[in-house]
Order: C-alpha cells, then sequence, then structure tokens
C-alpha cells in the first residue's frame, strides 16, 4: 500500500479529471465530483504524510517500474521530506482553487473542472517523479491546461497573454530537454537517484534557464505581468502560488543537487540576479496600479528571495527556502484568490478605484489583513521565519546578500501596507459600490482554510523548515 | 516437364492481398448496382487493407533473419514487415476517412482500387533489394497516387494539384533512376548488398549516383529543399487522399531510404549522413518558418509532414543502431497523428462545404467536442508533448543524434520545436478561444453529417498516439528487432 501513495496522488486528481470530462454532469455536479476529488486529494496526502518517517534521509513511499529499457528510463516516484511539503501546498491550493471556480460557476464547467484536476496531478508529478524525463514529461504536462485554463477562461487580452506565456516556457523546457538528453544518455541512466552527479555548465545552464523562467527571476519574468492579469483569479493563484514553485523545486532539485560544482561556481550570477528579481520586484509592487499587480510582482520578488535561500549553499538557507516556499504558495494563492473577490464586487482591480472596503465588511478587512500581514513578514509569522532563514543563509555567503534581502522586506511592507490601505481604508472608491456584499460562506470557506495553514506555520514554521532535510541527507545541497 | 520456381507467398502476401482487392473493387466499379456500389467499394477495400495488416504482422512474426526472394531481388525481413504493417494499418484508416466523402458516384470503386493499388506499391517498394526493384515499387505507388491526388475533378485545385504533384514527382523519379544508372554503370551491380561489396567507394561516380538517389528519395519523403509539391499537392488532393499520402508514403519513403544507404553505400556513410543532417537541418526550417504564415489547415499539416520528415531524418543521420529503431518508432505515432490530424479536418471540411482555414475552425472544439480533443492530442503530439508517442519519438531522435555525435542537430530540433509551437497551438487556439459566433459564415444548415466510421478512424488514431507514450517498451522491442534487419 505504502508504495502505491505517491501514485495515487498523481493518478486520483487524473482520474477526476477524466470522469468529470466523460460524465455528462451538469455545472454544478461536475463542480462538486471536481471539488470531492480534491479533497480526497488532501485526504491521501495527510494519509502518505503520515506515514512519512521524516528522519529518515532517503527516498520514500516510492514506486519504480521501467519504461523502457534500452534507455534506462523509468517510472519512478517517490518524495522526499520536502517534496512532502510542497505537495501538501499543492494539494490544499489546488483543492481552494477549484472550489472557488465551483463557488463562482465557471462556464464550460466539466472543461473547466478536468483542466485544473489534470493540472494538479502534472503538478504533484514534478514534485515527486524521480527520473528526468518522467520530471520532463510532469513539467510540460502543466503547460497543457494551463494554456487552455488562461485562452479560454481568461479576460480580454488573453489571446496574447497564452502566446508570451508558451512562447517563454516552451523555449525553456525544450532548453531542458536538450539537457536531459545530453545528460541521461551520458551516464547511461535518467534515474534521479542513481545518476551521478556532472560539472558539466551547458546542462547546468540548460536546467536552470527552464527553472528561472517558470519561477520567474530577472530577467525571464516576461511572460509574468499578462498571464498573471488575464487568467482567472484561481489561475492566476496556482500560476503564482504552485507552478512557479516547481521551476524552484527543478533548481533545488536537479540544478542544485545534480551540479554542486558548477552551481557553486556560478552563484554570484544567481545570487545577482535574484537580488535583482527581489528589489525589482518589490519596487514594482509598490508602483502596481492595481490589485493583482501587487500580488504578482510580490510573486517575482519572493522567487528572488527563494533563489537566494538556494544559493546560500547551507542548510540554514535551504530550510528557510523551503519553508518561504510554501508559505508563499498559500500567500500568493489567498491574495489572487482575494483578488479575486474583490474584483468580483467592484470589477474593477485598480487600487485608485477602490478603497474604503473595510467599512461594513468585516470579514474581507479580517482575511486580508491578516494574510497581507502574514506576506509582509511581520514577525511571529510563518513568512518571517522563512525570511530569517534565508537571511540568516546568505548572510554566510558574504553580509552583503543579507543587506538586499533585508531591505527587500522593508520594501515588502510598504507595497503590502499600501495594497491593504487602499483596498480597505481611504475613502470609499469610486467603483465600490455601497451594496458591495462581505466574504460570503463559500468564499470564506475557500480562504480561510488557506490562512488557518498560514497561521497553523506561523505558530510552529518547524514543522516545514526542521523537517524537510535529515541531517545527513542524500540530497548534497550544502557546499563541499 | 517445366520446373516451377519457388515462391515464398507469405512474403508477398501483404502485396498480393491488397492487388486482389484491387482487382475485386474494378469489379465492384462495374457490376456492383450504384446504389450499393460505394459501400461495397469501401467494404472491399477495407478488408483488403486489414487482409494486408494480417499479412504483414504474421509475416514479421514469423521472420525472425533476414531472407531474400525473387533472385535477391526482394528482402522478407522485419524491417519491412513493420513499414507493410503501418502501410496497411494507414490504409484501412484511410479507407473509414474516405467512406463519407463526397465523390462522384461512379468513381468511388475506381478511387479505392487505386489506393489499394497504392498500398501494394509502397509495400513492394519496402521489400526492395535492388535497384530495378526500387525504382519499380517507387512508380507503383506513385503513379496511383498522381492520380488519387486529381481524382475529384469537381474538386478546386485537385486537378491542378495532381499535375503539379505529377511533374515534381516525375522529375523525382527521374532522378532517382539517372542516380540508379550511375551506380550501376560504376559497379556493375543491381543488388544494394552487391553494390557495396563491390567496393568502389570515394569513387566520383558511385558519390554523384548516390547523391541523385537520395534526392530522388528525399522528393517522396517530402524533405526540404524537395517538397516543392507538398503544400499545393496536400491542399489540392480530396482530404482523405492527403491523409493517407502523408502518413503511408512517409512511412515506405523513410524505411526504404534508411534501407538503400546502409545496406548499398556503408562505404560511404560518413557523406551521406553528412548529406541527410543537412537535409534534416533544411526540412526542419523550411517546413517551420513555411507553417508560420499560413492559414489554411491543411497547408499548415503539409508543412508541418515536412518539419517531421526533418525529424525523422535525423535517425537516418545518425546512422546507428538507436537511429534505425527511433526511426520506426517515431513512425507510429506519427502515421496516427498525420491521419487522425486530416480526418478531423475532413470533418469540418464536410460540415462547411469549404476549405477549413484557421478562421473557420473557430468554435469546433466546443461544437464538436470529441473531435476537438482529437485534434488537441494530435496537435500536442506534432509538437511533442507528454502524454503522446510524439514526445517519446522526439526524445528518441534526438538520443539517437547525441549517441552518434551530431549534438548540433538536437539543438537545431530544439529550435524548431520552438518555432512549430506557434501553429500547432494556433490551431487550438483556432478551436477553443474563439467562439463560432465570430465566424462570418453562412451556416451549410441541417444537422451536421453523421461521421461514425471518421469517428472509429479518429478513436484509433488516439488510441495509438496517447498508447505509444504509455506502451514505449512494447513498441520499442518491435522497432528493435525491425532495425536488427540493417546492417547497422
Amino acid at each position: 500500500m505504502n508504495e502505491w501513495l505517491t501514485t495515487l496522488l498523481i493518478v486520483i486528481p487524473a482520474a477526476g479529471a477524466l470522469l468529470v470530462a466523460l460524465l455528462p454532469l451538469s455545472g454544478y455536479w461536475a463542480g462538486s465530483l471536481a471539488a470531492l476529488t480534491s479533497l480526497v486529494e488532501i485526504g491521501f496526502w495527510i494519509t502518505a504524510a503520515g506515514k512519512f518517517d521524516f528522519s529518515s534521509p532517503s527516498l520514500q513511499l516510492s514506486q519504480d517500474h521501467p519504461w523502457f529499457r534500452d534507455l534506462n528510463v523509468s517510472y519512478h516516484v517517490g518524495m522526499y521530506g520536502f517534496s512532502v511539503w510542497l505537495v501538501g501546498m499543492t494539494v490544499i491550493v489546488m483543492a481552494a482553487c477549484v472550489i472557488y471556480g465551483w463557488w463562482v460557476g465557471r462556464t464550460r464547467p466539466r472543461a473547466y473542472f478536468a483542466l485544473m484536476l489534470m493540472l494538479t496531478a502534472a503538478i504533484v508529478g514534478v514534485f515527486t517523479a524521480q527520473d528526468l524525463l518522467l520530471f520532463y514529461a510532469f513539467f510540460e504536462a502543466m503547460l497543457i491546461p494551463l494554456y487552455v485554463l488562461i485562452g479560454v477562461w481568461g479576460g480580454p487580452g488573453r489571446m496574447r497573454a497564452t502566446l508570451t506565456f508558451v512562447v517563454y516556457t516552451v523555449v525553456g523546457s525544450l532548453l531542458m530537454l536538450a539537457a536531459i538528453v545530453a545528460y541521461g544518455l551520458h551516464y547511461g541512466t535518467f534515474d534521479l537517484t542513481q545518476i551521478p552527479q556532472s560539472d558539466n555548465t551547458w546542462l547546468f545552464l540548460g536546467f536552470v534557464v527552464a527553472f528561472a523562467i517558470k519561477s520567474p527571476l530577472f530577467p525571464l519574468h516576461g511572460w509574468l505581468p499578462s498571464a498573471y492579469r488575464e487568467s482567472p483569479p484561481e489561475v492566476s493563484a496556482v500560476l503564482s502560488g504552485v507552478v512557479s514553485k516547481a521551476g524552484l523545486y527543478g533548481l533545488l532539485r536537479i540544478a542544485i543537487a545534480k551540479f554542486p560544482t558548477v552551481a557553486h561556481d556560478w552563484r554570484y550570477e544567481l545570487l545577482v540576479l535574484a537580488s535583482i528579481s527581489l528589489v525589482y520586484g518589490s519596487l514594482l509592487a509598490f508602483r502596481a496600479p492595481d490589485f493583482r499587480g501587487v500580488v504578482m510582482y510580490s510573486s517575482l520578488a519572493q522567487s528572488g528571495l527563494i533563489v537566494l535561500g538556494l544559493f546560500a549553499f547551507n542548510s540554514l538557507g535551504v530550510d528557510g527556502a523551503v519553508l518561504q516556499m510554501v508559505n508563499h504558495g498559500l500567500i500568493s494563492a489567498s491574495l489572487f484568490l482575494l483578488a479575486g473577490m474583490v474584483e468580483r464586487r467592484t470589477s474593477t482591480g485598480e487600487l485608485r478605484l477602490l478603497g474604503g472596503m473595510a467599512r461594513g465588511r468585516p470579514m474581507l478587512a479580517t482575511v486580508l489583513m491578516t494574510t497581507g500581514i502574514i506576506a509582509l513578514a511581520v514577525p511571529l509569522s510563518s513568512s518571517f521565519a522563512g525570511e530569517f532563514l534565508i537571511l540568516a543563509g546568505v548572510f554566510q555567503q558574504h553580509w552583503i546578500w543579507g543587506v538586499i534581502g533585508a531591505g527587500a522586506i522593508v520594501l515588502a511592507a510598504m507595497y503590502m501596507l499600501r495594497l491593504i490601505s487602499a483596498v480597505l481604508h481611504q475613502d470609499v472608491g469610486s467603483a465600490v459600490p455601497e451594496s458591495a456584499l462581505d466574504l460570503r460562506l463559500g468564499e470564506l470557506a475557500v480562504v480561510v482554510p488557506l490562512v488557518a495553514c498560514l497561521l497553523a506555520l506561523s505558530a510552529y514554521p518547524n514543522l516545514v523548515s526542521g523537517h524537510s532535510f535529515p541531517a545527513d541527507s542524500t540530497i548534497q545541497v550544502t557546499a563541499k | 516437364m517445366i520446373k516451377t520456381p519457388h515462391v515464398d507467398w507469405l512474403a508477398l502476401s501483404p502485396e498480393l492481398a491488397l492487388l486482389g482487392a484491387s482487382a475485386v473493387l474494378l469489379m465492384v466499379a462495374v457490376f456492383v448496382p450504384k446504389q450499393l456500389r460505394s459501400s461495397a467499394a469501401a467494404f472491399t477495400g477495407f478488408a483488403g487493407f486489414v487482409t494486408a495488416f494480417v499479412f504483414a504482422v504474421v509475416l514479421g512474426a514469423k521472420t525472425p533473419h533476414l531472407t531474400t526472394l525473387i533472385h535477391d531481388s526482394m528482402y522478407r525481413d522485419r524491417w519491412s514487415a513493420l513499414g507493410q504493417v503501418l502501410v496497411a494499418g494507414c490504409g484501412a484508416v484511410a479507407v473509414l476517412i474516405s467512406f463519407r466523402e463526397r465523390w462522384g458516384e461512379e468513381h468511388v470503386g475506381e478511387y479505392y482500387a487505386l489506393l489499394a493499388a497504392a498500398g501494394a506499391g509502397m509495400c513492394f517498394f519496402l521489400q526492395a533489394a535492388n535497384l530495378m526493384t526500387l525504382f519499380l515499387g517507387l512508380e507503383w505507388f506513385s503513379i496511383s497516387l498522381y492520380v488519387l491526388t486529381a481524382i475529384d475533378i469537381d474538386l478546386i485545385g485537385s486537378l491542378e494539384a495532381g499535375l503539379k504533384y505529377l511533374i515534381v514527382g516525375a522529375v523525382g523519379s527521374a532522378t532517382l533512376l539517372f542516380g540508379s544508372a550511375l551506380v550501376y554503370g560504376r559497379t556493375g551491380q543491381l543488388s544494394f548488398d552487391k553494390i557495396a561489396a563491390a567496393g568502389y567507394s570515394h569513387d566520383a561516380m558511385l558519390v554523384l549516383g548516390l547523391a541523385m538517389v537520395i534526392a530522388g528519395l528525399m522528393f517522396k519523403s517530402s524533405a526540404a529543399p524537395f517538397h516543392m509539391w507538398t503544400p499545393d499537392a496536400y491542399q489540392g488532393a480530396p482530404t482523405p487522399v492527403t491523409s493517407f499520402m502523408s502518413s503511408a508514403t512517409k512511412v515506405a519513403a523513410l524505411m526504404v531510404t534508411y534501407r538503400v544507404l546502409t545496406v548499398a553505400f556503408p562505404g560511404e556513410t560518413h557523406l551521406w549522413r553528412w548529406a541527410i543532417a543537412i537535409i534534416a537541418c533544411i526540412s526542419l526550417a523550411w517546413g517551420n518558418i513555411g507553417a508560420l504564415v499560413q492559414r489554411n489547415v491543411k497547408r499548415i499539416l503539409a508543412y508541418s509532414s515536412i518539419s517531421h520528415a526533418g525529424f525523422m531524418l535525423i535517425g537516418i543521420a545518425a546512422a546507428s543502431h538507436l537511429g534505425a529503431k527511433a526511426l520506426a518508432y517515431y513512425l507510429i505515432p506519427y502515421a496516427a497523428m498525420s491521419l487522425g490530424s486530416f480526418a478531423v479536418v475532413a470533418v469540418r471540411e464536410r460540415e462547411l462545404g469549404m476549405p477549413v482555414t484557421l478562421e473557420n475552425l473557430s468554435g469546433f472544439g466546443w461544437e464538436r467536442p470529441f473531435f476537438g480533443v482529437g485534434m488537441w492530442v494530435f496537435m500536442l503530439g506534432f509538437l511533442g508533448f507528454p502524454l503522446t508517442g510524439g514526445f517519446i519519438g522526439k526524445f528518441y531522435v534526438f538520443s539517437a543524434a547525441y549517441d552518434s555525435g551530431f549534438w548540433w542537430l538536437i539543438v537545431v530540433g530544439v529550435i524548431a520545436t520552438m518555432i512549430s509551437a506557434y501553429y500547432y497551438l494556433g490551431i487550438v487556439r483556432a478551436m477553443y478561444f474563439r467562439e463560432s459566433s465570430e465566424l462570418q459564415l453562412a451556416p451549410a444548415g441541417g444537422a451536421p453529417p453523421r461521421e461514425a466510421l471518421v469517428g472509429i478512424a479518429v478513436v484509433v488514431c488516439l488510441v495509438v498516439t496517447v498508447g505509444s507514450f504509455f506502451a514505449v517498451q512494447p513498441l520499442i522491442d518491435v522497432a528493435n528487432a525491425a532495425a536488427n534487419a540493417l546492417p547497422l
């Protein structure tokens, strides 16, 4: 049973997707089947996490079947400590987004929910695949539903948004494919647990570019504004909360773990790019004219921060990076969903037309305030823990990175408070109708669990940071 | 008493089954009453292709080692058997696609007869073991295809397409013939293995002959720069014919190319693999760039077939066992995707009664969900996305290139794939992202035509396209057994 758990985590949403697509259900029932599937998925994740031995450094709940033998490609899935948390974040955020889509009542429901579930399966696959080609297959498979989700259910500029999104991601992932072919054939296996470490700079760069586009990292973030603005809010939530983590996970699991010496040699280049992303993203978020703009550029900044942690090359930085990946997944999903909820009431996200929404809407005010305050890394919050670990880790590389990171935290406070004040406080905006309702029960049911997870992590961040990399980890991420 | 020579009937069975079907079909065309003719002809054609398919499978199963027959003029081996299985399968699916096409009822028997004859010619061509049978097979199926392209004289452009195909194709055949003459003139041998054994490597005349033989075969594979007939012929021909041309012809031409080059010209490997590599690059570049500016879906698919010729030629340029395996594997999902995508185009064409362009695909995905999803999967397959065999095919081809030192071909292939994303996904975009109300079209009126048989054809193609992603090992075993027949 145990070895099937990881496979089940991939198969359940995939099977759910097929069912939703094929059964002739009405929109309501298609949505409830999808919501049920994603809740069952969470149940299985809890089971898996319960059976997982966090003190053991080896791959667990794994399953390995040859796929084609002549090139040694296999269906090999399993989880390490940090992948458990990323998968957990994925299934929780995806469930919230599916339920939000159900509550909103998306048109063409069967196609919509089938694609959301297919996306869940692909993302869980990315976090659990232990074979390079399988990893690539899942990584590419994420793009298929995303393309249609943005293109069909997106805003007026969706055509352009999908085009830029696809161009960027396809370029990145094909570079990765070339790198995978060369890397795997050179060593005669594609199994991530067996393939030896390499010191080939070109292969490293092939992987890094693909992951940097997905994360995104400056200067490869060009697809971000249009994709995040034109998507339906719950798809933006998935993009910035979960899909971007696939890129960061790839940096950790492949680029750093398999190319340690090259990664170490290139750390300054990556730290510089990460710092630029962090500072530039924060400044853009501060200047952004709309709700989603703030959240999306803060995602860029957070990617930068997480990469700082990854390329600190010590356990503090990496622990912090994983914690922050989970935090940011939950935070940005909540914020994008809140953006969607505000946009539903005001039919705009422009901050100058919003304002004063706190009056008479205590739920909205409380939830947005709580999320925003956690997002700006106020002490005792989970992202404070994550950012503190990252900064402590990267400080050991050089004090300058610590200074940049700390400065960016100040910027984070600025843009988050600006957002909160522009939406909730100040004078009542011209686009805010008097009759705009407070958060409804369905909306609360989506956002409150996400915020509750964040509060739980704030109470005990060690749950993630202390249970990701056992002392003698088989994933070597610390400098030699 | 006259001594009758021993004839290996099993080795000839795929050709004979198709020839038999062709003969019966000519009778059907004359004797069966008009109202039954279409169904009877389609059934006979289908039965012929299925019989040939079964015979080819049996032939492959019963042929562990390569042998020759009829004075060493034909091969009996798994390489050709695999090709025949694919050709016969393509033919059977093409019959399903053809059934509801608006033919002039009086020519329907001849249509299926020609289709079966073309299939028989390809099966013969695949077994060719000397320059004579090579040319004979090539002409046999080409002439059938010339007529098939022009068969629907009511269709605008069909006649023109047939003429273009005839003229350009004839140039290709003539080039092949001239090249064969040069090779024969130098070595005094017709058989592929004896040409190699004659030992005239690095001889200028032999190399010139080799170049012309390659050029002739590349015309049939529709590889650039020998592709100029492809877009016009694919666009002008009736869509079921296009589906058969784009899948079966490519199977036959590419598999035979690999055989001729490795068996007859092993001494020139260092030359021909560069030639093929360069042709592959030109095909990848030209096919993908050409497709970017097209609006007609059949033309887009025609350019895409040129670019896929490029991908498969990478497998030939590898000149290795892995390369042969890669080509043999790649052809399986490719043939399915090709047939399937043209089948969907045929459905839309019959619905609208006009050529299918990107504009008038609008909303198709929502109106006909099954065909829409089918087209979506085929496009992702062409693009080499996971969950389709196209992904594994590309992976194998790139692996073969890397393995034999042509790593730069991977770079070219990767760039080509990036470009191709634009138009493959453009078709998906056209089908799903736009509402059909944006379509400024006079509706044809009435319910959409019943398309049960095309539906079956698309299901078969979907099963092969997606199935070849999951069941890689059995297909690779088959490809491996086929590749063992080549001296690599």
